[in-house]
């Protein structure tokens, strides 16, 4: 379970003075949902989840991820959560079970269960072939599957992913879009955010359009489309963003 | 605190640093080598230029001495030097190395001799050129010889023995221990040696660790996992440290070596030299030294760890630190200047203070009261740059400047 109330952060810059990055968002994801963050580049996506993942430290409201408090509780949450992002690269001079094993024991996992962890995950995505390899010398198909070891390998109830797919290839991309889903068989609590509309419309359950750092716009694609109209899902958020909002419960001041 | 997290960070930033070339070559390849490659190499060098120049026959000018053919004679029949003809523009051929000396007989040199005056004899030369000086010791040695006949000459003459203008002889003699002549000479230059050395050694994993994370994008990664800010810092410091104290141990030992190699070598030269040689460093002393240092090694970790921390990739990184190293390597040349001598104000400058007492310590003399003073004073240094390491870890704005 993920719930924002009132998240706000704001940066300081020299030229621009205070910028409101995240600005009194408030959603809630429940387990065995995918929640699609959806916006525009700089729009506060990538802010709002390093903020839920205790990256980042909130300057208003708080959120409560997987029951922790993400001010007070941080690294409890961090326990409780896998982070996935194309900015969170692998140490290239270890081998995939080393990169696995490093986020293990950080976990704090037993040496035995570590074990058996990764034999698991090495199993069900086929890892065994490139296990002894370093990950600098990895196809980028090969590295997502050791990144997405590496956010599972404590087995945590909640996944943030952040523009997961941004810049990788066809194959590599259905990986990533495949392993969202078993997520959500894994009664997870998934949030993901993207500017790719598709991949909104083939995943997620409830979808928050975020625009300057407010959260404009939610509710299910089922519902978008009746308000709007059936229009196609890029159309809608173009209407959101430009503030062509209908009346109705789920837009957002 | 959990040391167990910190043991984790610092035995994967160990595996990961020895597995990289640049590191391996910065700690170990780079400290054992260069002692031996500078010593071996900087005496082969000099032992060549001298003995070429000892093998050259200087071409040196005799200006005058017409009127003194005996003395024209001698020198024309010189080995040591070739005599060529005068020219007025001397100076300008000595300066431009055409030729090396030049010697100015006064006129009547000989006749004023046996009036009993005391002519000048003036040697020109380039003063601080290696050849230019050979050749001056050369004409002024067959000089010194004439004179000393002619003085024999005299006594003889006169029927007095040569010791009758000798009353006494005066002679030097060393009674410092080997230790203190060799610390003397050395001791300066030695704790110099390792405080670079920690610093070099501790320059490319603290960039690499921090800014080099950043710029591979594994700085994200780390911070998502539940270790605590304080912890990954203290466990990127140990690695640095680790690093920074193997290059100065691994350097010491290949100094070490090469000393007792050139010993070896050289056991049959000169009283002077061997003097030197057979100086010992007491083990005692090398200890003594490397506690002391320790604490900069602590210092020069944590600082630069949190230095580089600031910069957002590899090279921005270099460019804050390699106006640094100047700045750091400052207070230890200060300490290798002849007269400077510890006092309780300079036992209060970081790094000049500790070049400082190391080289009272390579001689093996303890000043007890300094040595508490130094490293106490150096570790509240150190403790200050680990703090400002783990404040500059958890500021977010450092952590993902753009």
């Amino acid at each position: 379970m993920i719930e924002a109330r009132q998240l706000s952060k704001q940066f300081h810059d020299k030229k621009r003075g205070p910028i409101r990055a995240v600005d009194g968002v408030s959603f809630r994801c429940h387990p065995g949902q995918i929640y699609g963050l959806l916006g525009a580049n700089g729009a506060g996506k990538t802010t709002t989840l390093r903020l839920l993942a205790t990256i980042l430290e909130p300057t208003d409201g708080t959120a409560v991820v997987a029951g922790y408090d993400v001010i007070t509780q941080a690294e409890k949450v961090r326990a409780n959560v896998g982070f996935l992002s194309t900015a969170t690269a692998l140490y290239g001079r270890l081998t995939a079970q080393e990169m696995v094993e490093y986020f293990g024991r950080l976990h704090g996992l037993e040496e035995a269960l570590l074990r058996r962890r990764i034999d698991e995950i090495f199993e069900r995505l086929e890892m065994n072939e490139f296990r002894d390899r370093r990950c600098d010398k990895l196809s980028t198909g090969m590295k997502q599957k050791v990144s997405i070891a590496r956010t599972l390998v404590h087995d945590p109830p909640v996944m943030i992913f952040d523009e997961p797919t941004l810049g990788l290839d066809v194959m590599a991309a259905r990986t990533i879009i495949g392993f969202i889903r078993a997520c959500r068989e894994d009664s997870k609590t998934v949030i993901f955010s993207t500017h790719v509309m598709s991949e909104v419309e083939k995943l997620c359950d409830t979808i928050g359009i975020i625009h300057d750092g407010r959260l404009l716009a939610e509710g299910t694609l089922v519902e978008f489309r009746a308000r709007y109209g059936n229009l196609d899902l890029e159309e809608i958020f173009v209407r959101v963003v430009e503030g062509r909002v209908p009346e109705g419960i789920a837009s957002r001041p | 605190m959990s040391l167990r997290n910190i043991g984790i960070v610092y035995r994967k930033e160990l595996t990961d640093s020895l597995r990289d070339r640049r590191t391996l070559v910065s700690m170990i390849v780079v400290p054992i080598l260069l002692m031996p490659l500078l010593t071996i190499g900087m005496g082969v060098l000099t032992a060549k230029i001298i003995g070429e120049a000892m093998k050259e026959v200087p071409l040196v000018m005799v200006l005058g001495g017409e009127d003194s053919p005996g003395l024209m004679e001698k020198l024309g029949n010189l080995r040591t030097v070739q005599v060529v003809p005068a020219r007025p523009n001397y100076a300008d051929l000595i300066s431009d190395k055409r030729i090396r000396a030049a010697v100015e007989i006064p006129r009547g040199f000989e006749a004023a001799q046996e009036r009993g005056e005391t002519p000048i004899v003036e040697i020109d030369i380039y003063e601080g050129e290696l050849r230019s000086t050979l050749a001056a010791h050369r004409l002024e040695r067959f000089f010194r010889g004439m004179r000393d006949t002619k003085v024999r000459e005299r006594l003889m003459a006169r029927g007095l023995p040569p010791n009758f203008i000798r009353p006494f002889e005066i002679t030097e003699k060393n009674v410092a221990s080997p230790e203190k002549v060799f610390g003397n000479t050395f001791g300066a230059i030695f704790p110099y040696l390792i405080i670079l050395l920690c610093l070099t050694g501790a320059m490319y994993p603290a960039i690499d660790l921090t800014a080099g994370e950043k710029e591979r994008g594994t700085m994200e990664t780390i911070l998502c996992s539940p270790v605590s800010r304080t912890h990954l810092v203290l466990g990127k410091f140990l690695m640095v440290l680790t690093a920074s104290l193997a290059t100065a141990a691994l350097a010491t030992s290949s100094m070490a070596l090469t000393l007792f190699g050139a010993r070896t070598m050289l056991s049959g030269a000169g009283p002077s030299q061997s003097a030197m040689l057979q100086a010992k460093v007491q083990p005692a002393s090398i200890l003594a030294i490397f506690l002391m240092v320790l604490p900069i090694a602590v210092l020069l970790s944590a600082g630069l760890l949190a230095i580089a921390l600031v910069a957002k990739s590899y090279k921005e990184a270099q460019s804050y630190i390699s106006p640094l190293i100047l700045v750091i390597i400052l207070p230890a040349v200060t300490a290798v200047l002849p007269g400077v001598e510890l006092n309780p104000g300079r036992a209060l400058i970081p790094i000049l203070n500790t070049s400082l007492i190391c080289k009272e310590l390579i001689t093996g003399t303890y000043h007890w009261k300094y040595m508490a003073l130094i490293f106490a004073s150096s570790c509240a240094y150190a403790a200050a740059a680990i703090y400002l390491a783990v404040k500059m870890f958890q500021r977010e704005n450092v952590l993902f400047r753009t």
